[in-house]
């Protein structure tokens, strides 16, 4: 199992760390590198266009990538665009996230079958398929090292999670450009990758289409030594170098992560959160989107013979209103705590229970919440009056 | 190529040995464990799944010197816990656990131990007793206030009783109201606490019952001298997974599943003032 | 019959009274004597010119409400180190509930009539003795609202 990522917060180093020298591929190349993946048993999963977005999929190679096409995001609003050259990674991030391939979204945990008084009960799972993620980014990787401390490295080890994780071959993309919602650089998380990853390229437009690839991983290594690239030549890296460069000072937001964790401890009554719950519809759409959120529930279910019972996990929210039930009634009732819960959750508790921040600046809830709540907005507005009491005034 | 990590949250189905009924909506389920016995250790919970229904958590009742036996003590309050009480001795019951953090009866060797337990709080409160009184001797003075709802909702009674005649145990009990022929204290929990049998600065207090009267109980012992870090309160919250994973159990930073459910007062008592934390 | 000379200590020696002036004490002392009840009897009822305030040292008094055709309804017990009764200080200085001992029981009776007079002679012994009795009426109300929120019920 690869190491964990270091918290955020602790300065990353500004160059790649490649285990071999960097070679550059062309497309074609790139697809051939891809098709010995395949060849090898690995389903590709990567970006494509769909629904008027670029979300993650199965794919059988560069031809299914989002070639051509960007998009422009901002709070509450993300449309595709098309660019003006072939760009297959040009985009900055979507809808999905990367955990929905291996904290499955519906899983069925045994199933049990009546016998006279009692019941049996089997959880044989089939095996799940060999994963290729093709264009991680960054902040993604930093969630999937986010994740993997939940499910892996949290007192509990979740099979399924560790079943779909083991041997998943990662190739990452350093980004072209900053979406508008992107604050990586402020959580320490991009845009540049530095770990995590098996290969890592970076798209090269200007004076021909290609990718600077580099390896992370033994088995990266392999992959390029088969690839039939050439050594890359110092005026490609120094590119790539810049390109990177200039994404970082693009970023969409920023976000000012000192002492936010005992911020949000003492703000519990803070007169915002009564200000984001005149506008937060509690439609649970940020953990849908974020990499990072891993609550789940449980379905216990029966056909109707009454013999044969299922249990089933599945995705859950924080903003739902049974999240907290317990019985009578909710602990949480009002969308006011389930928000201040989530972002406290996000940005505070999480340093307490997985020792980094569960937030990677990827900027998705801001782009996916309907009506744009900002939580690089909220948490300036809580800073900005530290110690605010409740209005005594009733609204 | 399959981790090779087992299922500790497979499901056991266990034989139903004995149904009791306690109060009108209380009752115990004797379960049959299987040959190893069903460790656990005082303020531990199952994961109790009805086939076909559900799962609820419920905290062991029995004695943790009889691992053979696996005991619950719970009330009808929702589906699982109306269905559990509709299952008759014979069938299965689905088990798997144990979970969470127990009472710190170590901490109190030496020492007087105060119980303050409010209805059926009393359950996850027995299996302390059950080890108390097995090892007497290493305690000082041990105190039992308990209040429930009327006379008609006192649970083990008889235990009561015995653990008052024949084991050193002062057993207060407290009803919220009662009708004429109740020769006990009518009054809420916490305003047994000051006059009960006990050295505050070196005593330790497990409570346990609804957070309203934990948090008026806990009041009144540090009001009477109790340190802070010698009181422990058992916390509930909604549970699925019961390992810390489907997030649903979060009281502020801390999951009750695998943090708590006992937790010392002092850490959690900013949060339990707290509204909706 | 104890003299009132002996039952200073005793009145100094209920909580109620702790740390109370031993100037004060000895004022009070004259509306003092020494009451025993049998398991059943009662301190007072319901409707009556409410006479006395009692400092409970042994045994358990159950306030009580009747009601016809029911058993009558215990609202709360007051038992050893504790007080019962605040009418005498209230006009118009009637009853409200019935009070039984539910077991034997021994207390002080002070003489509601002798107590006002005093406190009217003298502020201070009344701002001393109020002190006292509103502390015990908050932590009262405090458990009364308590067991109103019946937290042991089933919630719906």
């Amino acid at each position: 199992m690869r190491e964990p990522l270091p918290s955020t917060g602790v300065a990353q180093p500004t160059e790649a760390s490649p285990t071999g020298g960097a070679i550059t591929l062309s497309v074609v190349q790139l697809d051939a590198l891809l098709q010995a993946v395949r060849a090898d048993g690995c389903q590709l999963v990567g970006p494509t266009v769909r629904d008027s977005a670029i979300v993650y999929g199965a794919i059988s190679g560069v031809g299914d990538l989002p070639a051509g096409w960007t998009e422009v995001q901002d709070a509450g609003t993300y449309r595709l665009q098309r660019r003006a050259d072939d760009a297959l990674f040009g985009y900055a991030l979507g809808p999905h996230a990367w955990k929905q391939f291996f904290f499955a979204p519906r899983l069925k945990l045994w199933q049990a079958t009546r016998q006279g008084d009692t019941f049996t009960v089997s959880d044989e799972q089939p095996p799940p398929p060999r994963l290729a993620l093709v264009g991680a980014r960054a902040c993604e990787l930093h969630a999937i090292a986010i994740q993997d401390r939940v499910f892996l490295h949290g007192g509990f080890v979740d099979p399924d999670y560790a079943a779909r994780r083991d041997g998943a071959l990662v190739i990452a993309v350093n980004c072209g450009q900053a979406g508008g919602t992107c604050f990586c650089v402020s959580m320490q998380t991009g845009p540049r990758a530095t770990r995590g990853f098996d290969l890592v390229l970076t798209e090269l437009l200007d004076g021909g289409h290609r990718f600077l690839a580099e390896s992370g991983s033994d088995r990266g290594a392999a992959l390029l030594g088969q690839a039939g690239g050439e050594p890359a030549a110092a005026g490609d890296r120094a590119a790539a170098d810049q390109i990177v460069a200039r994404t970082a000072q693009s970023m969409g937001r920023a976000f000012e992560t000192a002492g936010v964790k005992d911020l949000l401890y003492r703000s519990s009554e803070h007169p915002r959160w009564d200000e984001v719950a005149t506008r937060c519809l509690s439609c649970a759409n940020c953990t849908l989107v974020c990499p990072t959120c891993f609550c789940s529930t449980v379905e216990d279910v029966t056909d109707l013979t009454g013999d044969h019972a299922e249990r089933w996990r599945r995705w859950d929210s924080c903003f739902t209103q049974e999240f907290s039930y317990i019985h009578g009634g909710p602990v949480r009732a009002s969308a006011r705590s389930r928000y201040r819960q989530w972002l406290t959750h996000k940005l505070a508790s999480w340093i307490d229970q997985f020792g980094t921040s569960g937030c990677v600046g990827c900027g998705r809830c801001i782009t996916w919440c309907p009506v744009g709540i900002d939580l690089t907005e909220e948490i300036r507005a809580i800073r900005g009056t530290d110690g605010a009491a409740p209005q005594e005034e009733s609204r | 190529m399959l981790a090779a990590v087992p299922n500790p949250l497979a499901v056991q189905p266990r034989r139903i040995r004995r149904v009791v009924q306690e109060t009108h909506d209380a009752f115990t389920l004797e379960l049959d464990a299987h040959d190893g016995g069903h460790a656990f250790k005082p303020g531990q919970f199952n994961m109790l799944y009805v086939f076909g229904v559900g799962e609820v958590p419920i905290s062991v009742s029995g004695d943790p010197a009889q691992p053979r036996t696996i005991v619950h003590t719970t009330r009808e309050v929702g589906t699982v816990t109306r269905a559990m009480r509709a299952l008759r001795k014979g069938a299965a019951l689905g088990v798997r656990g144990p979970y969470g953090q127990p009472w710190p009866l170590e901490r109190a060797i030496g020492r007087d131990v105060v119980l303050v337990a409010g209805g059926i709080g009393l359950a996850p409160l027995r299996p302390v007793l059950y080890d108390i009184v097995a090892h007497r001797r290493d305690f000082g003075n041990v105190v039992l206030l308990y209040g429930a709802r009327s006379p008609e909702d006192i649970l083990f009674r008889r235990e009561l009783e015995r653990w008052r005649a024949l084991h050193a145990v002062d057993v207060s009990v407290t009803v919220d109201r009662a009708a004429g022929a109740w020769p006990g204290h009518v009054g809420v929990v916490p305003s047994l606490i000051a006059r009960a049998p006990f050295d505050p600065p070196n005593a330790v207090a497990l409570v346990c019952g609804p957070e309203v009267m934990m948090r008026f109980s806990a009041d009144g012992l540090r009001k009477r001298g109790v340190r802070a870090d010698a009181i422990f309160v058992a916390m509930e919250r909604n549970m699925k997974c019961a390992v810390g994973l489907c997030g649903h159990c979060q009281f502020g930073p801390f999951f009750v599943c695998k943090d708590g459910s006992v937790f010392p007062y002092e850490r959690v008592q900013r949060l339990l003032d707290g509204r909706e934390i | 019959m104890n003299s009132v000379e002996t039952l200073e200590p005793i009145l100094s020696a209920h909580p109620f009274f702790h740390d109370l002036d031993p100037h004060y004490l000895s004022i009070i002392v004259g509306c003092a004597r020494n009451v025993r009840f049998r398991t059943g009897d009662f301190l007072f009822r319901s409707g009556e010119e409410a006479t006395q305030f009692f400092l409970i040292r042994a045994g358990r008094v159950a306030l009580e409400v009747s009601a016809p055709g029911r058993p009558p309804l215990i609202i709360q017990t007051v038992g050893e180190g504790e007080i019962l009764g605040f009418s005498w200080l209230i006009p118009p200085y009637c009853t409200v509930f019935d009070a039984r001992a539910v077991e034997a029981t021994r207390a002080i009776a002070l003489d509601g009539t002798c107590l006002r007079a005093k406190c009217e002679a003298d502020h201070s012994v009344g701002y001393e003795l109020l002190k006292r009795v509103a502390q015990i009426m908050q932590e009262r109300l405090q458990q009364t609202r308590l067991q109103l929120l019946d937290v042991y019920g089933q919630r719906t």
